[in-house]
């Protein structure tokens, strides 16, 4: 058996959790972050991977992570950007044909750091119940886990996509008829999987103008999910704005709550966000209900929406899902209906988006 | 869109007798659809032979059927209640066949009866294998490759174009039966050819082997508007070729990758659509090759099952109930999650522990069968086990079985593998049977690899290493003492599922002193809950499990709070009956004002729904884990004398002072033989002699006292296992040999001082009868029943048929039976139920036993007389007096004016081998109830219920044993001047001869060997030939193959009636007499009961 190098987390409320050290060694034993939870129970590799996670600390809610491996294939993301993951007890030994290595592995490799041993139900039900907050854990003395804690700023305010995007444009090329241009607030592998389908993908920063967007003549630009607080953005949504009404725009999660933005509309942080794979949204066109995967912290106020209509509701709080700009062709989710992981239910978003690029290019040659 | 206004009475059908494959979770389906459909303002009609569910209580339905499942009887309710819609997707197989047969006959039709939650054409997509294969193909997804055969012409074709080994499955078939794996070509020939004769329609698709491969299984709901959600996934630790049935099985699946699982996600979805199964529940399994990850579609049930059952319970889900909803026209967004109240049902519940199931099976009960399993279910019962790992859960549900064990190994159970070696083990770990999870631990304990182990049995290899670390976590152990335990290690020790028992093995401790020692650890067990959403939300259910971690969630109370103890996994004489009491007793309590606990591990019950009781605690029904249940809730009373033998077991380690009703003195005041003897001698009951014994020398010595033929049994068991009837002293000293050694019964109680053998001498031809009665506290003792066996004493009163009123006993033996029963429960203290057993020989009456608990029979009394035993006998059990239960209306006189018999389902078609003889063992898996104004034609409908329709017409052979003669004649007599004919091998053609009666035809006998004693025809060869309608046969000779087995078993394999006793000849000759004097008539129990109330 390894040895074990007992470990703790504490929250910014001064919440004590024991467990153990897994993962990558942090500089000076502490690893700190906005620690929020994921109840999925398949799909973590694709959690870590996914660039929202940008300044959190992943919880995961199911106790077994690491079962069937890693692989090269389920990542979202050049590289994860996660602050760390807490996991009551991750696998030993992975038994998957596509696995290509060991969980734990891959951690280190990553230079990803963990606690594990914890009672995660306890730490899942004390953020439900006091929210999302600034926590540190590790090695390190609980004085010194303490005062990470308190010092950890969280993401409120923050703009944390400028971590993320990536340093220059790049094309995924497609065999698809048509061109797309994906601003990357910190855009998952599929997304772009998704759109791939569409057809051929100029990938720009976050900071591209809208000059540039258009310069790439796109048929449609799609708003890339991303980490945490839209408020700070205002740059972005100024280029949206000079966007909306020239081309088809399709937004998801950041990428939603930044056009709801730029329509008037203002966010709100949720007590402790929707991160998991089963959140239940209603269509309101016609009432079916999609099974979704979701990971944000950040909502779109309803009562605040202007130039938009209302096109998808969580049922489980009635918080927006999704909306339609009433004056330009523009929608967006704040749900994923890319998957990875999760449910394929709401995947038609994608062929709305093409139906929508379809009509825009019909109407301006008619026009 | 809301409900549908448009129906306003809507039949449900159960699915009868609980038999292997068909248990209990039809009840816990169909008793939550009864509910909701009421609640829905809807008039439920139900029908169900099976008088031991909760379901058929007159409180569940507006008209309650106990009658035959058979297409005339539900003809017969239709007219008669003209109801709107037929919901035939909670009864299990037997519901949805008898739906399909409804429909196939126009009756449906004819009377206006729609069909909701699946229709016709669904069915038969999803239960024929051609169709649904075709479909499968149809739709894009992959299908392990088949060929159908209606002859072996055909099979042999199939099987060059596939090679061996193959898969044979029998089309319309009920929990895998027939279903067979070929290796070599013998084998091919037998099987297809046992599959073609197994199948309803001769049908049997032979399937490319895909044995060894990971099994899967998906829980699917869908509403009218498509709306579908996953409730759970399910993965085998066994590989293919064992049924899931009879496979551990742990949720949510553990070694499926996100991009896998929601591949098989969207396939489940894809066959719900083309199957057609517009709303409900159903589940789909997978088999996916773990080289490649290649997906196959095994098959899919259109409706809920023993595996949405687990689901529910696994998740908090209920299905069934939701299920029940969609059929009437909600859609899953309109219908709330109870556990959260504020989310609703169109969601997928996510786990944050683990869920495992392991079966419980029988073979000792059927000798003859080997314990090998198959693609064909045997197990009779399970158990379910909840922890935060996989380790935890398994060694929680290891401890749930009762078998003796408590855990994975590490207790004194191992020792059975100790001496074999490692690559002896390694094969044997490789047969699937009942212990292969003990195999498996003990290889790895010998020093083989996860990988070798994985390459000899394909048990996936991430199950393999969490067993190991349960090995790891041992060895550890073993090098540490309660003195050096430190808090973390009592922790880990904890989080691995290691009971006390196990500790207390591995440091030869007493497992006092390892409670003691955790204590003063400060290291204690916490309560989770089961809320669907992994904490996401609020939990409104206090739905809990134990694990070892920092905080509980168990909320305070201030009301009194009541403990009911269950009866764990099902098991032969221990079943759906006790779990009706302990649900009984919950709703009592509760309409008393007490906050009731239910602690239970059965997944299949009632009492394991969240619904049930104000809290529910699924957790083993040890020592350990019910006092720790205990220490949290500290309630005012336990209740230990509703659930059989498993809570009855425990009464003596829980604190005496909490034990509602009779003492356990008492209780061992009857079992302890010396004590009883003087009790009954003191109150001048008369006993058959006998005596005890721990010795083949002590039980000699009381033979030489009372003579052969004698009953030998052991204490403290249900169900009368390894109960015998010996007639000389080779029979004595094997029933001996038997008891002493560590066989299946030394692990449930076993020969020892404390527990000593009883002997009595076996009253021959003697009316066996049992009384329920309930006493207070005060003494006034009421009489819920007195029922006549028609089988004479010496069959275990489970399998025998019983009647309620005692149609042949004189009013004075009836006086001193109900005067014997109430002086027994004075004398023994009795605070709640009590069951006697006599003897009634001409006029005297013995008493057989005592047991001051309830009986197998409470709810059949129930049913039969309107009196709710279970739930007067709680409510006496926590202090009310019976007047005060009679000012409260609960106590009332028992209806009358019409006959109800119980009949027993026995589970020899499962066992092939083995002798179907009743005897002093109990072997039946169900019972069914027939009602009717007289006795004949309540024996009639029961026998039809039971299966074996008794036929109007025919031939009929008998063949009796020299003491059933007499009784053979009178029934002989009846059947001829019903038109009968008779034949009969020589002996008992003389003796009807001499009495006039005429054999059409004399017939050879088989002799043991199975050969025969002369030249011509025997009853074998006649069976075969279809040209006989009713077997009579009772034994003679006690050895296995003894001739008349050959009889049984070719009766039973062509499914024709078989009596073997005298007394159910006479029965079922009157029966027919009456039965074809007077046109089928049904009535509902409420019909029942409100016209012998009145008078």
């Amino acid at each position: 058996m390894k040895p074990i190098h007992e470990a703790a987390l504490v929250l910014r409320d001064g919440e004590l959790f024991e467990g153990e050290a897994i993962g990558a060694v942090p500089p000076g034993g502490i690893s700190a972050g906005e620690v929020v939870f994921n109840t999925v129970m398949t799909g973590y590799q694709e959690v870590i991977t996914d660039p929202s996670y940008a300044g959190q600390i992943i919880t995961f809610t199911y106790p077994h992570i690491g079962n069937y491996g890693v692989n090269s294939i389920d990542r979202e993301s050049r590289q994860p950007f996660c602050r760390g993951v807490i996991i009551r007890d991750p696998a030993r030994r992975a038994s998957n044909h596509r696995s290509e290595g060991e969980f734990s592995d891959y951690l280190v490799e990553k230079g990803i750091s963990g606690i594990a041993g914890l009672d995660t139900r306890r730490l899942t039900r004390h953020i439900r119940d006091l929210g999302a907050m600034p926590g540190a854990f590790g090695t390190a003395d609980e004085d010194l886990l303490r005062a990470a804690a308190i010092a950890e700023p969280g993401t409120d305010g923050f703009d944390l996509v400028a971590t993320v995007t990536c340093d220059a444009p790049y094309t995924v090329e497609s065999s698809g008829p048509r061109r797309i241009v994906a601003m990357d607030f910190g855009i998952k592998t599929s997304i772009l999987t998704q759109l791939k389908r569409l057809g051929t993908i100029e990938v720009v920063p976050a900071g591209t103008t809208a000059a540039e967007i258009m310069s790439l003549d796109p048929d449609g630009v799609f708003l890339s999910n991303g980490p945490g607080d839209p408020e700070p953005l205002g740059h972005i949504r100024d280029t949206i704005d000079s966007l909306l009404g020239n081309v088809p725009i399709f937004g998801i999660c950041l990428g939603h709550q930044l056009l709801a933005g730029t329509l008037g509309a203002s966010t709100y942080k949720l007590p402790f966000g929707h991160h998991g794979g089963n959140q239940p949204v209603k269509r309101l066109s016609d009432g079916k209900v999609e099974i979704t995967s979701q990971n944000h912290n950040f909502a779109v106020e309803a009562d605040s929406l202007t130039n938009a209509e209302l096109t998808h509701i969580n049922l489980n709080d009635n918080t927006v899902q999704g909306l339609r700009s009433t004056t330009a062709p523009a929608f967006s989710v704040q749900y994923h209906p890319e998957a990875g992981p999760g449910p394929h239910d709401s995947r038609y978003l994608f062929d709305d988006f093409e139906q929508l690029m379809e009509t825009f290019s019909t109407e301006t040659l008619n026009a | 869109m809301p409900k549908r206004t448009d129906i306003t009475s809507i039949l449900v059908i159960g699915s009868g007798p609980i038999i292997i494959g068909q248990a209990c979770e039809f009840d816990y389906s169909g008793t939550q659809a009864c509910r909701v459909l009421r609640e829905e303002g809807y008039r439920v009609v139900l029908a169900n032979s099976n008088p031991a569910t909760i379901m058929t209580d007159p409180d569940f339905a507006d008209a309650t059927y106990i009658e035959p499942l058979d297409v005339a009887v539900l003809e017969a309710i239709i007219i008669k209640e003209k109801p709107d819609a037929l919901l035939p997707t909670l009864g299990g197989q037997t519901a949805l066949n008898l739906a399909m047969d409804l429909e196939a006959a126009g009756i449906l039709k004819a009377q206006g009866v729609e069909l909701i939650g699946a229709d016709a054409t669904a069915i038969d997509t999803a239960e024929n294998r051609e169709t649904f294969k075709r479909a499968m193909i149809e739709i894009g997804l992959d299908v392990p490759l088949s060929g159908t055969a209606h002859n072996m012409d055909e099979a042999d074709k199939i099987v060059e174009e596939l090679g061996l080994p193959v898969i044979i499955r029998p089309a319309y078939i009920l929990g895998g039966k027939g279903t067979g794996i070929a290796q070599t070509a013998e084998e091919f020939e037998a099987v297809a050819s046992n599959g073609i004769d197994a199948s309803p329609i001769g049908e049997i698709l032979i399937e490319e082997s895909i044995l060894g491969w990971k099994e899967y299984e998906l829980e699917v709901m869908r509403d009218h508007a498509d709306n579908q959600v996953v409730v759970c996934s399910i993965e085998n630790l066994d590989p293919m070729g064992v049924h899931t049935g009879d496979s551990i099985t742990v949720a949510p699946a553990q070694t499926l990758s996100d991009v896998e699982l929601q591949e098989m996600r969207d396939a489940a979805f894809a066959v719900m659509r083309r199957v057609g199964v517009e709303t409900g529940g159903s589940n789909v399994q997978f088999a996916v090759d773990p080289e490649t990850g290649r997906q196959v579609v095994i098959e899919m049930n259109p409706r809920v099952s023993r595996s949405s059952a687990l689901a529910s319970k696994a998740t908090g889900f209920p299905i069934a109930k939701i299920a029940a909803r969609l059929a009437v026209g909600y859609t899953l967004d309109e219908i709330p999650n109870d556990i959260t109240r504020e989310t609703p049902a169109s969601f997928e519940p996510t786990l944050d522990y683990v869920v495992t199931k392991i079966p419980r099976w029988a073979f000792e009960k059927f000798p003859g069968t080997g314990n090998v399993l198959g693609t064909q279910m045997q197990s009779v019962g399970e158990a379910m086990a909840i922890g935060r790992t996989f380790p935890e859960s398994l060694q929680k549900g290891l401890r749930s079985l009762e078998l003796g064990r408590f855990g994975l190994n590490a207790d004194p159970g191992e020792i059975a593998y100790e001496d074999t070696p490692l690559d002896e083990l390694l094969l044997e770990a490789d047969v699937p049977t009942p212990d292969r999870i003990f195999k498996l631990e003990a290889c790895l304990r010998k020093g083989a690899s996860v990988d070798e182990v994985h390459d000899a049995t394909k048990v996936d290899p991430w199950f393999l290493d969490q067993m190991l670390r349960i090995t790891e976590e041992r060895l550890a152990l073993e090098q540490l003492s309660t003195d050096t335990m430190t808090r973390r290690a009592w922790k880990r020790a904890k989080q691995h599922g290691f009971s006390d028992v196990q500790l207390a093995y591995l440091w030869s401790v007493p497992e006092s002193e390892v409670r003691a020692a955790r204590k003063a650890a400060a290291v204690h067990p916490t309560f989770k809950t089961v809320d669907t959403c992994g904490a996401e939300f609020e939990a409104e259910t206090p739905y809990h499990y134990s694990t070892w971690e920092d905080t509980t969630e168990v909320k305070g109370s201030d009301r009194p709070k009541v403990m009911i103890l269950g009866s764990g996994p099902n098991r032969i004489g221990q079943g759906i009956e006790f779990d009706y009491c302990c649900v009984h007793a919950s709703f009592a309590l509760a309409d008393a004002g007490y906050e009731t606990i239910m602690v239970n591990c059965n997944p299949e019950t009632v009492s394991t729904d969240y619904d049930t009781s104000d809290r529910l605690y699924f957790e083993p029904l040890t020592h350990e884990d019910v006092s720790n249940i205990i220490e949290v809730e500290e309630p005012v009373g336990i209740i230990v004398s509703l659930g059989g033998q498993t809570p009855l077991k425990l009464a003596g380690e829980l604190p005496s002072e909490l034990i509602a009703g009779t003492s356990p003195t008492s209780i061992d005041l009857a079992e302890d033989r010396e004590r009883w003897n003087a009790l009954c001698e003191s109150m001048a009951i008369p006993q058959p002699p006998g005596g005890t014994a721990t010795t083949t020398e002590g039980a000699l010595e009381i033979i030489g006292t009372i003579g052969y033929p004698a009953l030998v049994r052991p204490s403290y068991v249900l169900g009368g296992r390894a109960m015998e009837i010996v007639y000389d002293d080779d029979g004595l000293r094997a029933a001996m040999e038997q008891l002493a050694t560590f066989g299946s019964l030394g692990r449930e109680g076993g020969l020892s001082a404390e527990r000593p053998v009883l002997i009595d001498r076996f009253l021959e031809d003697a009316t066996e009868v049992d009384v329920d009665a309930i006493r207070d506290h005060t003494g006034e003792v009421i009489i819920g029943a007195v029922m006549e066996h028609v089988e004479e004493a010496g069959v275990h009163s489970g399998d025998s048929a019983c009647v309620i009123p005692p149609p042949y006993l004189t009013e004075k033996t009836i006086t001193t039976l109900e005067s014997y029963a109430t002086r027994i429960a004075t004398e023994l203290g009795v605070k709640g139920l009590i069951n006697v057993q006599f003897a009634v020989k001409g006029d005297d009456v013995f008493v057989i036993e005592a047991n001051p608990r309830a009986s197998r029979t409470v709810p059949f009394v129930a049913k039969a007389t309107g009196v709710p035993l279970a739930k007067i006998a709680a409510r006496v059990m926590m202090g009310a007096t019976i007047e005060e239960l009679r000012n409260e209306g609960l106590v009332r006189p028992p209806v009358t004016g019409h006959v109800s018999v119980k009949e027993a389902v026995l589970p020899f078609n499962r066992f092939p081998n083995a002798d179907p003889l009743l005897g002093p063992e109990m072997r039946s898996t169900g019972e069914v109830m027939g009602i009717d104004a007289t006795t004949g034609l309540a024996f009639t409908k029961s026998q039809m219920a039971a299966g074996g329709t008794l036929p109007e017409g025919g031939t009929i052979f008998m063949s009796l044993a020299d003491r059933d003669k007499a009784m053979g004649i009178d029934a002989a007599r009846r059947f001829v001047g019903l038109g009968f004919d008779i034949v009969a091998t020589s002996g008992t053609a003389d003796a009807l001869d001499e009495e006039g009666i005429s054999v059409v035809k004399r017939l050879s006998k088989v002799t043991d060997d199975g050969g025969q004693d002369a030249p011509g025809e025997t009853a074998v060869d006649l069976i075969d030939a279809d040209a006989i309608q009713l077997v009579i046969n009772s034994p003679r000779g006690r050895g296995p193959r003894a001739d008349g087995a050959y009889i049984r078993a070719a009766a039973g394999a062509k499914g024709i009636p078989l009596l073997t006793t005298g007394s159910a000849a006479v029965a079922a000759s009157r029966g027919m007499e009456e039965w074809l004097a007077r046109p089928l008539q049904v009535k509902s129990i409420q019909e029942y009961h409100a016209a012998g109330s009145s008078d």
